[in-house]
């Protein structure tokens, strides 16, 4: 399962990458497998999250559900979706941990306005690199999984990694490493692809007509895929999008709207500096602080 | 377990039920993921709740809390029924064609011989087999005498229809039968069933009686003994196993010997009910080697004062009047019998139940010792944590002491786990502060009282003062050199049976097995069943060799299992009566023509041929297993269904012996019981994955994924309370009242019992009043003082709550 490479560039967020140095092998795509049907929703993946990647998620409150947190945070990059799907006299209930699908055409990346601020590595994974990131939030709307979410406190995005920086030394990502029922496979995409057609196999022999696999076309497929017992209706699993696209929006943005918006910017650092010249610097007021350490405060409460 | 966590994976039908494995063993729980990815196995849940197991299920059934041994009763009907029994095992390795006394009977809810003034069978005389004059038990291989084991049994089970079955349990019909179905595909040697449990069997008042009824199950199938079947006991903690295996029972010493009762004075009294003679031609009867545990055990805590004269120091052992459990131990704090409790690794305020009853206890103790490496709930039992915890410290006068211990990562030492796998751990960092290992603790407990007791005398002062206790530094002995000590040494040469002129273990050197042991004092070993841990070779428990010769996940170099580093208890019996595998698929232990032959270790010597006939199951004097339990268990050699002690309903089945008619209830406790005139919802109670016990409530990110208490209940009763997901609910029991979040859920199935519905709620255990979790009434606030009939297991998972919507908690004030 090792795929130990190295993280080459294939996309970079509004600018070019360089074609790779002839001669030089092209790194293998890689996927992580996420069996829904093999998950019991324990949560070792979310607190193998938390530790490795060193976040500080507060402790909150129940909402009278299994989802804790409630939602994806800035420090929580994934969490468990639990949903109770009846049917006749049946129950099922169907647990999916959600978190950045990692989209080989990834909408955050074409949406992103700052200059290398998400990339997509040679394997396929797409990583924010936090020092270009300007907060914008075109992540999040160019995302067809409604992943990333802004800092109010760094005013950046954030979202799993895939565990990049474990993957290049050759490991698997820390939530596969955790889960103890191997409901989290990670190797190469085509290995995934593979052993998702066995387990699929063995679902359908259990009744679940409809298993099969999630690597959407919409978006090119993903690098982290799921296996679902009910693979015609993935909306079933807490909304996972029965066919995402990237919105159109991010299309003109990048096509039409492009020239108009840097002549928009350009316009606005012209104003800002007629503003310093004319008004001189802004200062930070006592209210400016109480509000800004308020913010931060109900980010971390 | 019987079997081991690995050999789930060769299950081809795995039932769980009595238990929750995603949830509480979810690391364990990969080798059931494993037998359904790999061996095509079925899995059944079987539980109130449509947990995270059942998740992953491909059947699940829902069940009353309580009501399991009707459930498992009328399985035992289909399988007599349907004629889906393994015939030839059944009647080889089972005692189902012994003859059972012509005077036993049940009736009303009753075997022969109850005293009614004293809620006990006095006279369990019935409760056996005809014998001839050779005291050998009479049988019946064709099986017609209607008082064969077999015959009886299907008699007491004929009453368990399918339909008593939904009416008792509430599950319904089809769903019960198809379970049936399900499970019946196993009882031939094709395929085997492995049996799933942990405290959804044992914290009931007929928790033994529940195991029993799955074990007499397994045997019905023919599914002991051989790969991927068992009676698998999931246990609780990483070491749980360990403590259970060196006496957790008050009456009991290391390795399952008995601590005398106050009627044997005598060494010889004692062992007069001890000597196990076999009762069936040819059988091994290993207890007949209980004086060799027995003497080793006392050369061991006793060294040289324990002699052939003084009867191996027998007068050094307390002589027990009455089983001191934690029911008991509270009941006594509680009545001002009792001035200091040492709490060792125990949170009693949380796990104790009835929580006014505990904190009542304690605050009438003069002294309480905390030997935790974690603050808890009982070292803070005399705080004020506002509604959580509603004490006046001035009014409590008990004096606390904290000793904090290192945890596990901070010292080194063994485990044993649920596989009966013994293995080392390593040290990994220093514990913080103060913290000294409980080795530690004890060892400089034991000096200083010790010092004392040599200086000053005092009524009996010989088995403190003469305790071994010759470790290379006595305030602090080496977990390895316990380890040795466990495992016994000879204490002179030991000249070989087979050649009395060789010496086949020299003074000194350390035991390679149970085998060896004798009971002229000339071996010690402080429990047998551990013996051979520690050899001349070294520590095996330290032994990580992963290899699998034969890919049934025998492993036989990882770690030691006891006994004698068997893997599958019983495994005599994965072959039939002639030594040949039942099939192909389920090889395991096997008669070559002159040993028995495969990847574990046989049951008994290698060499004894299939012709001999002894019976795998050689720890019972027949050698056979019992459908009939003879005077085993206090509540009858069969398992009947009888009511939690909050009982939901009038039992069907014996209108006048509604709830088991053997717990013990202290006096204190005779009106705390409800009735589902006041309390008309069923609870239960239960762990959580993102928890482990009241520990992980420290821990911040567990706190993360697990916030907050709150109360399970289905959509049927929250329409009826008017009450929705997130609503602040009040649960109220005859013992008390806490409040938690409703948690709205389609989970918990609507069922019918007797005719009405029947509401169940399940409350998590783990939120309390100490720790990151947001702060939160203790759980055992609501549960019942009394437990199971056998082991006094607290009857935590069935008992009857009222629930309305009420207001959140006021914020708590600061800490007194």
């Amino acid at each position: 399962m090792s795929v130990m490479q190295a993280l080459d560039l294939r996309r970079r967020s509004a600018s070019s990458v360089p074609a790779p140095a002839a001669g030089k092998p092209a790194a293998v795509p890689v996927a992580k497998l996420i069996d829904v049907s093999k998950c019991i929703g324990c949560k070792a993946c979310q607190t193998a999250c938390l530790e490795w990647n060193q976040l500080d998620q507060p402790i909150g409150y129940t909402d009278g559900t299994y989802n804790n947190p409630t939602d994806l945070t800035t420090a929580s990059w994934t969490v468990m979706r639990y949903t109770e799907y009846e049917h006749g006299d049946d129950l099922e209930w169907l647990i999916r941990k959600d978190g950045c699908m990692h989209c080989d055409d990834p909408g955050c990346l074409k949406a992103c306005p700052a200059p290398g601020a998400i990339v997509q590595y040679t394997n396929g994974i797409v990583d924010f690199i936090s020092d270009n990131c300007i907060g914008c939030g075109y992540c999040v709307k160019g995302c067809p999984f409604n992943i990333p979410r802004i800092s109010q406190v760094t005013s950046k995005a954030y979202k799993c990694t895939l565990c990049s920086d474990r993957v290049v030394v050759g490991q698997a990502p820390a939530c596969a490493k955790a889960c103890p029922t191997q409901a989290i496979y990670f190797g190469t995409k085509e290995d995934m692809i593979a052993h998702a057609g066995k387990r699929i196999t063995d679902l359908k022999s259990r009744g679940y007509q409809n298993a099969g696999l999630y690597n959407p076309p919409g978006v090119n497929g993903t690098h982290v895929m799921y296996v679902l017992q009910h693979a015609d209706k993935p909306s079933l699993y807490a909304g996972l999008p029965d066919n995402p696209q990237i919105s159109p929006l991010v299309g003109i943005w990048k096509g039409v709207m492009k020239p108009l918006s840097l002549a928009a910017i350009a316009f606005a650092g012209a104003f800002g500096l007629m503003h310093y010249v004319t008004k001189g610097p802004n200062r930070v007021t006592e209210h400016d602080e109480e509000k800004a350490a308020e913010v931060a405060g109900s980010e971390k409460a | 377990m019987t079997n081991s966590w690995n050999d789930i994976k060769n299950a081809d039908v795995v039932l769980i039920m009595g238990g929750n494995a995603a949830e509480a063993h979810p690391c364990g729980f990969k080798w059931v993921v494993e037998a359904k990815a790999n061996n095509g196995a079925k899995l059944i849940v079987v539980d109130p709740r449509f947990t995270r197991s059942a998740a992953v299920s491909d059947l699940y059934a829902p069940i009353r809390p309580g009501t399991d041994i009707a459930f498992l009763s009328g399985l035992m009907r289909y399988l007599l029924g349907n004629g889906k029994i393994h015939q030839e095992y059944v009647k080889s390795f089972t005692n189902a064609s012994y003859i059972v006394k012509e005077g036993f009977k049940f009736e009303d809810g009753l075997f022969t011989g109850y005293d009614e003034s004293k809620k006990n069978y006095v006279d369990r005389s019935t409760w056996d087999y005809e014998f001839d004059e050779q005291g050998m038990a009479k049988v019946d291989e064709t099986l017609q005498n209607p008082r064969c084991a077999i015959n009886l049994l299907k008699a007491h089970v004929e009453r368990y229809t399918p339909e008593m079955v939904e009416r008792i349990c509430g599950t319904p019909k089809d769903k019960f039968l198809k379970v049936c179905e399900l499970i019946a595909t196993t009882a031939n040697g094709e395929r085997s069933m492995t049996s799933l449990y942990a405290l959804g069997w044992t914290q009931h008042t007929t928790g033994a009686q529940n195991i029993r009824s799955m074990a007499m199950i397994q045997l019905l199938l023919g599914n002991m003994g051989i790969p991927g079947g068992g009676v698998n006991a999931l246990r609780g903690h990483s070491n749980v196993q360990g403590i259970t295996d060196f006496a957790l029972l008050s009456t009991s010493t290391p390795g399952y010997l008995v601590l005398p009762t106050e009627k044997e004075t005598t060494y010889a009294d004692y062992m007069k009910s001890r000597g196990f003679k076999p009762i069936r031609p040819g059988q091994t009867s290993f207890w007949q080697n209980y004086g060799k545990f027995f003497v080793s055990q006392q050369k061991s805590l006793f060294g040289a004062a324990a002699t052939k004269e003084n009867d191996w120091a027998y007068d050094y052992l307390p002589k027990f009047d009455t089983a001191y459990d934690v029911l008991k131990m509270v009941d006594m704090m509680a009545g001002g019998q009792m001035n200091g409790l040492f709490c060792q690794g125990l949170n009693v305020m949380m796990a104790a139940p009835n929580k006014a009853k505990v904190q009542a206890g304690l605050s009438k103790l003069k002294w309480l010792v905390i030997i935790d490496p974690l603050e808890t709930e009982t070292a803070h039992f005399w705080e004020n944590h506002g509604e959580f915890n509603n004490v006046d410290p001035k009014a409590i006068q008990t004096e606390v002491f904290q000793l904090p211990t290192t945890a596990y990562a901070e010292d080194e030492g063994s485990f044993t786990n649920s596989s009966r796998v013994i293995q080392w751990h390593w040290k990994a960092v220093d514990g913080p502060g103060e913290s000294r290992s409980d080795i530690q603790i004890i060892a400089d407990l034991h000096s200083r009282l010790r010092a004392l007791y040599s200086k000053e005398g005092g009524a009996f002062p010989d088995p403190i003062v003469n305790t071994t206790w010759n470790y290379a530094k006595p305030a602090h002995p080496d977990p390895v050199e316990l380890l040795k000590e466990i495992n016994g040494y000879a204490l002179a040469d030991l000249p070989d049976p087979a050649d009395p002129s060789k010496v086949m273990l020299k003074a000194g050197q350390l035991l390679p097995g149970f085998a060896v042991m004798r009971d002229d004092g000339t071996t010690s070993g402080a429990c047998w069943i551990y013996t051979g841990v520690y050899t001349e070779a070294g520590n095996m428990a330290m032994r990580r060799d992963a290899s699998d010769p034969t890919g049934l996940g025998i492993h036989p170099n990882w770690g030691f299992s006891w006994p004698a580093n068997r893997r599958i208890l019983y495994n005599r019996a994965s072959a039939d009566p002639a030594g040949k595998a039942w099939s192909e698929r389920k090889k395991y232990i096997t008669w070559n023509g002159s040993r028995w032959v495969g990847g574990d270790v046989p049951d008994y010597a290698p060499t004894v041929a299939p012709d001999k006939s002894v019976g795998p199951f050689i720890m019972n004097q027949e050698g056979t297993a019992r459908l009939f339990s003879r005077t085993a268990m206090p509540d009858g050699p069969f398992p009947e269904h009888y009511e939690p002690m909050d009982a939901f309903i009038v039992n069907p089945l014996h209108p006048k012996v509604t709830t088991n008619p053997v717990v013990r209830v202290f006096a204190a406790d005779t009106k705390s019981f409800g009735t589902p005139d006041k309390f008309p919802i069923v609870a239960t109670s239960y762990r959580l994955a993102e928890h482990f016990h009241y520990w992980t409530k420290n821990v911040h990110d567990n706190a993360v994924v697990q916030p907050e208490m709150f109360v399970e209940m289905g959509e049927r009763l929250a329409k009826a309370k008017g009450i929705k997901n997130g609503d602040w609910v009040e649960v109220s029991s005859q013992r008390g009242m806490i409040k938690a979040k409703a948690s709205v859920s389609k989970r918990i199935r609507p069922i019918m019992v007797d005719g009405k519905p029947c509401d169940v709620v399940g409350l998590p255990i783990h939120y309390g009043f100490i720790g990151l979790t947001r702060k939160s009434y203790p759980l055992n606030t609501l549960t019942p003082p009394v437990g199971d009939a056998s082991t006094n297991t607290p009857e935590y998972k069935a008992f009857l709550v009222d629930v309305k919507k009420t207001t959140p908690p006021a914020s708590q004030p600061a800490v007194a």
